[in-house]
């Protein structure tokens, strides 16, 4: 079973990642990126039960929250142009614009 | 069965890898550019996963993926959006400069020592001491832990040091700009007037 899980984890990959080369916009990527990140973690998830050691679920959960950090700062710049600025001066900048 | 489906995936995720990476090569658009060294990293840490090497991993998920992508953005953020187009002359001795370092390295490789043999150079030297010494040694139980931190603790300090002083200089790079914005702003609504 976890067999089965682990092909369709790699297929599931290989789209996104086609996606992520081929994407006409932005979004498309970003979306890629982030889905090909949680596909990441779900093999190292299964892998762990592949392989008999369910302990490797702590490393996808490492990798959940570092994809997710990374999600909003993309979202972040593409919103604002720049991720110096927080609070109200990215406000102010947003106004700008 | 399992060994089976392990090599598998490390064998489909070595062809993604090389697929990103040429990727990375054509694309022009700088913020997918961006997005796909990301991906890179996430594929290069899953590969060190399979490896056992977990700490790398962490490292490289939390490094390569993580800050590496905001530090590329950021920079994006100071230059254009798209990388021009480099003229392909005079590549050819590159390439094969390239393909012959890469035809030494394979070479070098049938020397190596199996992967994961208990019996190589490596593991010899000092590995049984620190595995029979760590319990009664240092106090740890974790011997990767005990290694990092007592047996090569200068090490450590050291490593410490070097990613603090790479911190502050990129902070000096890419912090500066964001006072002078700030400043530019504060002038502009106090010249302008307007809330």
């Amino acid at each position: 079973m976890w067999t089965a899980a682990a092909i369709a984890l790699l297929v599931a990959m290989m789209m996104a990642l086609a996606r992520a080369f081929l994407g006409p916009s932005l979004f498309d990527r970003i979306l890629a990126i982030n889905s090909f990140g949680t596909k990441i973690l779900l093999l190292i998830g299964v892998l762990g039960f592949l392989t008999e050691r369910p302990e490797f679920m702590d490393i996808a959960l490492l990798y959940a929250l570092v994809n997710f950090i990374g999600t909003i700062a993309v979202l972040k710049f593409f919103r604002y142009r720049n991720l110096g600025l927080s609070g109200p001066a990215a406000g102010n900048l947003e106004n700008r614009e | 069965m399992a060994p089976d489906m392990v090599t598998v995936i490390d064998l489909v995720l070595l062809a993604l890898l090389c697929a990103t990476a040429i990727a990375i090569i054509l694309v022009r658009q700088l913020f997918a550019v961006a997005m796909l060294t990301g991906a890179f990293s996430m594929l290069s840490a899953g590969l060190l996963v399979t490896l056992d090497a977990v700490d790398v991993a962490f490292t490289e998920a939390a490094v390569g993926a993580g800050v590496s992508t905001v530090l590329l953005l950021g920079t994006l953020a100071l230059t254009q959006r798209r990388s021009e187009e480099t003229r392909r002359r005079g590549t050819a001795p590159a390439l094969l400069a390239v393909i012959l370092t890469g035809c030494a390295l394979v070479y070098a490789t049938t020397d190596m020592p199996g992967f994961g043999d208990p019996g190589a150079p490596g593991f010899r030297h000092v590995v049984p001491e620190y595995i029979s010494g760590s319990e009664t040694d240092i106090g740890v139980p974790n011997i990767v832990t005990s290694v990092l931190a007592s047996y090569r603790g200068y090490d450590t300090l050291g490593e410490v040091a070097v990613i603090f002083t790479a911190g502050i200089g990129v902070l000096l790079l890419l912090g500066r700009r964001r006072e002078d914005e700030i400043q530019d702003e504060a002038r502009r609504s106090d010249s302008g007037g307007e809330g």
